[in-house]
């Protein structure tokens, strides 16, 4: 008998007679029959194929060239290299040939492409120490259990950048060769802005420098086994482009979704003559420096130069998509016109 | 305390586990032994009086509750998982996060626990500490103490309006009979007073009971929960013998009334006491909704199995394809790699912790909640709230009010469920001669009728025009008198809830030919020994009605605003009888105002009789002057009826004490009858008895009142040998009389007398104390000597009282019959009786084939069965009955359907009761009922509901699927057994085809929808596994994973579950037919989810490979992958419920809108934030990079369409081409209402179903023009006796 309600009389138990309690609450109750749906659907079928043809359109205007180097031409030589561990420290270049029917205009995008690196597997992906990138001091030094079995070599010393991840960085390099009439030109390759800002800027740090140089902040860890040089050396050429923050490591460092993936390696140089509007159409050759190995994964590597549209890089799918969907909705449609023309205009049927 | 070697300790333990555990105990008083240490008390083994219902102290709260909360399979398979994630070979998330889900639930359980553990244990140090009175020997008096200081042997006062701390043993109370008025509401409900006797024989002369002179042992059974069942004795120092029973115990609970204080012997304590052993928890039932899921999470988890069996399979399959190591094969620390089956065989685990929501824990928690709200809108609809009793509907049971949408069976109690169980006295038969009491009846007629007008009033408020027309003497207040009239109507009404003293009942219009009877034999007897005095003397005696002064009404503590309520019944009365005015008429006595015309009438006519003792309309007019007026409180209302009765024929009960009855006569002098012994009611006697000493002839004279057939064959010598042959039929006529009474619904109450010799009562005296005294086999020995004593009566006359039926019963049966759910009554009631009422609620209708099935024996009983299934088979087989709707009513007494239950006959029973549309079964017994019920619930694999008002029907209710209880005039034990309590029968058509309707559908398609949700999140994962060597790697950062499921995707489905509406109430009460749809498997089978599972893997195709191939050979990363997958996934299984929730309310849209703006606030806010908290994978920065990007727009809008368009189209071309009833509904639920009902009664017509009228008792059909199938040959006679009264029941039409 404790729960008195406060209200006293004689209805003090009748329930509120409010909208809400009694479900009585205005409703919009849409009426799911081909009548009340054939508008959204024509007008759907209508947006989808706009888009499409609109994205077909974007989508021709962009080309993409992949070259495939994993052993062809004189990198054969470099691929049979390879297979040999103990190989690993010597150098191997080679060169590839190829040549481009129809200029790339605007801007050109240099990308390395793997096939058949899963760099998604579990292991793999969880092998590496985010709070080591950050440049925390305590992580350099004590590498995150994450990064076994590269966390410290042989005697124990830490290593910088630790984990299989970083372990397993490409480190090909390229050199593109436009062929003129005048000789072989190289085409300049822009090798910075690589990575999305805030990788370069928040996510990757150096360690607090304290008026330390870089090698000095380094020291006392170790390259990671695979690497030839530490990571406070990976750019020769930008002092800034080094340790943590280096756009190779770092976009290498970005997991790639599938096993087939392409990184970005640089951008064409437009500032001077002849790639002001992009890679003109003629011969080209390719040099690399063949370092990383692919027989143990039957993988294959390749060069990939592309243009990009508004919505990314060239996307045969997404155009076909919307042109497919437009198709489907639309025969639905007229499916469902038909229904409507035989079933009762506006629900008559109901009285059958 | 003094110290105790630990050796005592533990043989005291011993001791007191052996004597708890004895059948008998023997206590003796504390008082002499006062004082000392604690071993030598004498009643130490038993338990005190201190309760602790809380189950966890504060240093053992975390481990009790962590084991409690393991006792739940669902936590152990989380904490399972959790731990599997620890094992480092196999985890597939970080393990610390990976314990977060299940650490947030069992912390939020403990609390809920913690909290309502600590409300248990206030409450419990609240009653603990309650004061009460104990007598103590050293101060020689009673000391006021606490609760838990009460301990067995104790001397308890208890004074007036106090509650009893403990179980007492009554010896002695203030009242001069020795007897104590409790209310035993706090129990069960019960709000009449029940009386108890103190203990006799101990008491010495003086009115002080001394409790240090009490030397006596009190004897008594070991302590069980039998509320209404005590047995014990209490052996003097010489050894004598005296028995108690439940009648000098009060019940620790129960409140004290009408008695200054009452003084008690703890008898047990604490949780021996019967108030705490009844006191178990709510009950838990499981919905066939909730079994049928239960199955389906057994395929969750078999398709979980297969999922895991194919990622390790494909893990030891990608392994094996590699030739050599790569650089991204990690070994462990040690350079090691483990072989491919091995790695394989825990990749098997490492999937179970990926794709562990597949199984949908969170399923069960939501379905809770979903119950929770569905609850809570049955209990606040205002149609299930009933105004004269002020109550709602009670669920009782939380979690089967889905099943209330499944009901195929109803199986239904007449009294009090069908009808009132308001008991008015309508006709009597004295001596042969029927008194057909005309007036009484049209009083009644009339009643009803300004009963409902003025309903129409109250509901449409209008009210000073109305006004004028009753009120002719309106005065200035009257502009609020409706509105406080129809509230004081509902305060008389509450009143006679408790003491069935409403005007209806109390007032009987007497018969002139029985006034004039009475008066002349009264002058020619003496009033001795004359059949009509005895009659009326049978009636007022033969009973257990406590008579209560009008003026000492009592205060009742739970409703302090009584007392001004109990003012205005008469004004409302004043005004019911000017308005009922006409019926005086009949008499043609000058017209006058109401009341004081039947006094003067009354006078006139019964010339002798006193006015006062007649007059009963004053009684409730003026029950401030009127003094010495009575109130009777009567445990069934029938008992009342009579005693009213009886006080409209000048035969006024007066006073009841345990050993005398006073009865006022009508000639004015008051007898005091000595009251010998009482043979109470029991329903295998079906007859009470009254054993009273004649104050003026001193013979011992026994009334017996009960049911005919229980009578009838008792019958000595008929009354007054010496009376003429003529007279020597009575037993025929009353016969005759009682079966015209039966036929016109009337209960019937046959009323003898025994003169009993003084030689005879001695002998019968010496057996009935050797039975009070045993204690085993005391029930048997109790009723022998009843029986011993109950022979050679005299029949008096019989009785006939009206019960009439409930409001709007027969429109209630009607639709829950065109809802396809077969109704079936049990009665306990006559066969004529109930095949009236059968027919008056609309059970039955004219033309409908009747088939009676009543015999004796097994061969006859087989023959019968077996020649009426024949024919029914072949009806149904006639081409020409294949559109018509079985129209078979079966009717079965209560021993043939003894017989029909029996194991090799219940076969055929089933399926001609199957083929019958509606089964009327009369004259059965409680566990007949409940037989019944469990046998068409077992055999027939049906939803059955079993709906009942008594105690009767407890059985019944407990065994059915859905037991509903009425709340009604007979105690409170139905609905104390039941899963929802109702106050009416009518309730019941909203409550099943509406509520029962929406929470079927609601919970079913909400079910339904989490498992989609869940497989269609989780097969995401899955399809990632085919691209990452199935190593287990998850494209969604752990984190939104958990929030997905615990917050952008779980309210809208609980909204969906409480919320949706297919379609509205109005529709579902107008065409009853679409109850049908949830009847069966109803919207939640087999069909509807795997249809669903395979949307689920269709859409999580299309949700998974369209940003596949999108992005695929791209520069994408993992986590930017995941986002569009998560982001149009989120948007598929939101927009999914979109196009399953019917109605759209503003709250659906806040949910809907806010899940989504939740999802994209708490995404882009995590990624802000986070840099390195959820180190490998640390989403930072991810989402707002791919709002950036056109792709994740083009992406996500893609994929949404795609996914959704099959389900989408399906349910447009379905709707348009077969629509389901309930579309066809839904769409007639868009017209204007004027429309809607002209095609929603097109609709009915269409399907067969009748065009319901009000009707009330209407005149059945005559039997023998319907009943082509009659098996039972002396039905059709007796049917034929249609009475010359049998106008007076359609008077009401």
């Amino acid at each position: 008998m404790g729960k008195e309600k406060s209200k006293s009389g004689p209805l003090a138990r009748r329930p509120d007679n409010s909208a809400f309690k009694q479900q009585r609450l205005p409703a919009w109750s849409p009426m799911l029959t081909a009548s009340a749906v054939l508008p959204f659907f024509y007008l759907l079928a209508l947006i989808c194929m706009l888009l499409g043809v609109w994205l077909l359109l974007t989508v021709q205007n962009t080309q993409e060239m992949k070259v495939d180097y994993t052993e062809a031409g004189s990198c054969n030589l470099c691929f049979e290299m390879r297979k040999n561990v103990s190989n690993a420290g010597q150098r191997c270049t080679c060169m590839i040939m190829f040549s481009i029917e129809k200029a790339f205009k605007g801007d050109v995008f240099i990308y390395y492409g793997l096939r058949n690196f899963h760099q998604n597997l579990r292991r793999y992906m969880d092998s590496r120490d985010d709070g080591q990138m950050l440049g925390r001091k305590s992580n350099l030094k004590s590498p995150s259990s994450y990064c076994k079995p590269f966390d410290v070599d042989e005697k124990g010393v830490p290593i910088a950048p630790c984990g299989a991840v970083a372990n397993s960085m490409f480190n090909d390099s390229f050199i593109l060769t436009y062929y003129t009439i005048n000789g072989p030109t190289v085409v300049p390759l822009l090798r910075k802005g690589l990575t999305w800002y805030t990788d370069k800027n928040v996510k990757y740090r150096n360690p607090k420098m304290d008026n330390l140089t870089l090698p000095e902040v380094f020291e006392g860890t170790t390259r990671p086994p695979y690497w030839q040089k530490p990571v406070y050396q990976l750019d020769p050429f930008d002092p800034n482009n080094n340790g943590f923050i280096n756009d190779d490591l770092l976009v290498w460092m970005r997991e790639a979704a599938f096993p087939n993936f392409k990184k970005l390696y640089g951008f064409l140089y437009r500032a001077n003559k002849p790639f002001t509007k992009g890679l003109p159409a003629g011969n080209y050759s390719v040099t690399i420096s063949y370092n990383f190995p692919v027989q143990y994964f039957k993988g294959r590597k390749e060069v990939v130069l592309t243009t990009v549209s508004w919505f990314g890089g060239q996307n045969h799918f997404l155009p076909i998509a919307y042109l497919v969907t437009s198709g489907l909705i639309l025969l639905t449609a007229v499916v469902l016109t038909v229904v409507w023309w035989k079933f009762g205009k506006d629900g008559k049927n109901m009285a059958d | 305390m003094t110290w105790r070697s630990p050796l005592a300790l533990l043989r005291d333990a011993v001791l007191s586990q052996k004597a708890r555990e004895k059948e008998l105990r023997s206590l003796v008083s504390n008082l002499p032994f006062e004082g000392l240490g604690k071993s030598k008390q004498p009643n130490r083994f038993f338990k005190p009086n201190a309760i602790k219902t809380n189950k966890y102290t504060p240093l053992f709260f975390i481990p009790m509750n962590l084991y409690e909360q393991f006792h739940r399979l669902a936590n152990v398979y989380f904490v399972g998982l959790a731990i599997l994630n620890f094992i480092p070979v196999v985890n597939a998330f970080q393990p610390e996060v990976a314990l977060i889900p299940i650490c947030v639930i069992m912390f939020l359980t403990a609390l809920k626990d913690g909290w309502e553990d600590f409300r248990r244990y206030q409450s419990d140090k609240k009653l603990n500490n309650m004061p009460c009175l104990i007598y103590s020997r050293t101060a020689k008096h009673y000391i006021e103490r606490r609760w838990k200081d009460v301990r067995v042997g104790d001397f308890v006062k208890v004074v007036c309006n106090e509650t009893v701390p403990a179980d007492l043993l009554l010896l002695h109370t203030s009242d001069p009979n020795n007897v104590c008025h409790i209310e035993t509401s706090n129990l069960d409900g019960e709000t009449n007073l029940k009386q108890r006797n103190a203990l006799p024989g101990l008491c010495t002369s003086n009115d002080v009971f001394e409790p240090e002179s009490f030397n006596c042992t009190v004897v008594c059974e070991k302590p069980n929960n039998n509320l209404n069942h005590f047995k014990c004795f209490v052996e003097k120092p010489d050894k004598e013998k005296t028995g108690a029973g439940i009648e000098s115990l009060l019940l620790r609970g129960c409140t004290v009334r009408n008695t200054e204080h009452a003084i008690g012997f703890v008898v047990y304590a604490g949780h021996e006491t019967k108030s705490m052993l009844n006191n178990n928890g709510p009950r838990y039932k499981r919905s066939k909704l909730e079994r049928r899921l239960n199955v389906d999470v057994f395929f969750c988890v078999l398709l979980l199995f297969i999922m895991c069996l194919i990622g390790s399979l494909g893990h030891y399959l990608w392994l094996k394809n590699l030739s050599d190591v790569p650089s991204f094969l990690v070994s462990d620390s040690k350079g090691h790699l483990d072989s491919p089956s091995l790695s394989s065989f825990y990749m098997f685990f490492t999937m179970i912790i990926l794709l562990q929501i597949l199984i949908p824990i969170s399923l069960y928690v939501s379905v809770e909640l979903v119950k929770i709200g569905q609850i809570f809108f049955i209990l606040t609809d205002v149609d299930l709230y009933d105004e004269e009793t002020d109550s709602q509907v009670q669920c009782r049971s939380l979690n089967i009010t889905e099943d209330l949408g499944q009901i195929e069976y109803i199986f239904s109690d007449k009294t009090g469920t069908l009808t009132e169980n308001k008991m008015v006295f309508r006709r009597c038969s004295i001596m042969g001669k029927d008194y057909p009491h005309k007036e009484n009846a049209n009083r009644l007629a009339l009643l009803e009728e300004t009963e409902s007008e003025e309903n129409v009033i109250f509901s449409q408020s209008t009210l000073s025009s109305q006004a004028s027309r009753y009120d002719e003497d309106s005065s200035p207040v009257d502009t609020h008198r409706h509105g406080s009239r129809h509230r004081s109507k509902m305060a008389v009404n509450r009143q006679s809830s408790m003491a069935f003293s409403s005007p209806l009942e109390t007032q009987v219009i007497p018969d002139e030919k029985l006034l004039q009877q009475i008066s002349r034999s009264e002058r020619s007897s003496s009033g001795i020994s004359d059949p009509y005095m005895d009659f009326f003397l049978a009636l007022a005696i033969c009973n257990s009605v406590v008579v209560s002064m009008a003026t000492t009404q009592r205060q009742r503590v739970s409703s302090p605003s009584h007392s001004h309520k109990t003012n205005n019944p008469l004004e409302s009365f004043s005004v019911l009888v000017k308005r009922t005015g006409s019926f005086w008429k009949v008499f043609d006595s000058p017209k006058q105002n109401g009341s004081s015309t039947s006094a003067h009438k009354r006078s006139d006519d019964a010339n002798g009789v006193q006015p006062r003792a007649l007059d009963t309309v004053t009684l409730s007019a003026r029950p401030a002057a009127a003094s010495g007026d009575v109130c009777y409180e009567a445990e069934s209302p029938d008992e009342a009826a009579l005693v009213y009765a009886a006080k409209t024929y000048g035969f006024t009960l007066l006073a009841r004490t345990p050993n005398s009855v006073t009865v006022r006569v009508p000639s004015g002098e008051e007898l005091v009858f000595e009251v010998l012994d009482t043979l109470a009611f029991d329903s295998n006697r079906k007859r009470m008895s009254v054993l009273v000493r004649h104050p003026i002839t001193g013979e011992y004279v026994l009334y017996t009142k009960g049911a005919d057939y229980a009578i009838m064959e008792l019958l000595g010598t008929p009354y007054a040998e010496h009376l003429s042959g003529q007279q020597k039929k009575i037993a025929a006529d009353t016969q005759y009389h009682l079966d015209c009474y039966a036929k016109d619904g009337l209960r019937t109450l046959c009323i003898t007398k025994k003169i009993v010799s003084s030689r005879e009562y001695q002998s019968w005296l010496a057996d009935r104390k050797r039975a009070l005294a045993a204690i085993d086999g005391r029930e048997e020995l109790m009723m022998a000597s009843a029986v011993q004593l109950e022979t050679e009566l005299t029949l008096l006359g019989a009785t006939g009282i009206e019960d009439r039926l409930q409001e709007s019963v027969p429109d209630t049966i009607t639709a829950l019959r065109e809802a396809g759910i077969k109704v079936w009554v049990l009665t306990g009631d006559k066969p004529e009786t109930a095949l009236n009422i059968g027919y008056a609620c609309r059970l039955m209708e004219e033309g409908d084939l009747v088939i009676n099935m009543s015999c004796k024996n097994k061969v006859t009983c087989v023959s019968i069965l077996d020649c009426t299934l024949e024919e029914v088979r072949r009806y149904h087989e006639d081409p020409r009955n294949v559109d018509t709707t079985q129209k078979i009513s079966l009717m079965i007494d209560g021993d043939t359907l003894a017989i029909a239950l029996s194991p090799d006959l219940q076969d055929r029973f089933l399926d001609l009761a199957k083929r019958c549309r509606s089964v009327l079964c009369c004259r059965v017994t409680p566990l007949q009922k409940s037989r019944v019920v469990k046998l068409v619930r077992d055999k027939l694999k049906v939803m059955t509901l079993a709906v009942g008002d008594g105690a009767n029907d407890v059985n019944m209710i407990q065994v059915a699927d859905v037991g509903i209880g009425i709340s009604g005039q007979e105690g409170m034990q139905a609905v104390m057994a039941s899963d929802f309590a109702i106050t009416r029968f009518k309730h019941l058509k909203k409550l099943l085809l509406v509520h029962g309707h929406w929470c079927h559908t609601r919970l079913a398609n909400m079910i339904i929808y989490f498992f989609y949700k869940n497989a269609a999140y989780v097969n995401l994962l899955f399809w990632y596994q085919f691209y990452c060597g199935f190593s287990g790697t998850a494209m969604i950062d752990y984190w939104l994973m958990i929030f997905f499921n615990l917050f952008f995707t779980s309210t809208p489905p609980i909204m969906f579950g409480i919320m949706d509406k297919d379609v509205s109430a109005e529709m579902l009460m107008g065409v009853p037919e679409l109850y049908r749809t949830g009847q069966g498997s109803g919207e939640y089978n087999f069909r509807t989810f795997w249809i669903s599972m395979l949307d689920a893997f269709y859409q999580s195709l299309v949700c998974f490979f369209v940003p596949y191939l999108a992005y695929q050979g791209s520069d994408v990363d993992i986590f930017t992958f995941g986002t569009p997958l998560n982001t149009s996934s989120l948007f598929i299984i939101l927009l999914h419920l979109g196009i399953e929730i019917k109605s759209w309310t503003v709250v659906h849209w806040i949910i809907m809108l806010g899940s989504v703006a939740l999802y994209f606030i708490v995404t882009l806010a995590y990624s802000a934030i986070c840099v390195t908290c959820n180190p490998p994978s640390n989403p930072y920065w991810i989402l707002q990079n791919q709002m950036a990007d056109p792709m994740f727009y083009l992406i996500c809008i893609i994929s949404t369409v795609v996914a959704l368009l099959p389900r989408y189209t399906f349910y447009v071309l379905k709707n348009s081409i077969a629509p389901s009833p309930l579309i066809q509904a839904k769409h007639l639920d868009r017209m204007e209402p004027s429309v809607r009902d002209m095609w929603m009664k097109e609709w009915r017509s269409l399907r067969g179903g009748t065009e319901v009228k009000e009707s009330r008792l209407s005149t059945p059909p005559s039997p023998t023009l319907e009943t082509s199938v009659d098996f039972y040959p002396g039905f059709g006679d007796a049917a034929s006796f249609v009475g010359e009264d049998m106008s007076l029941n359609v008077i009401g039409d």
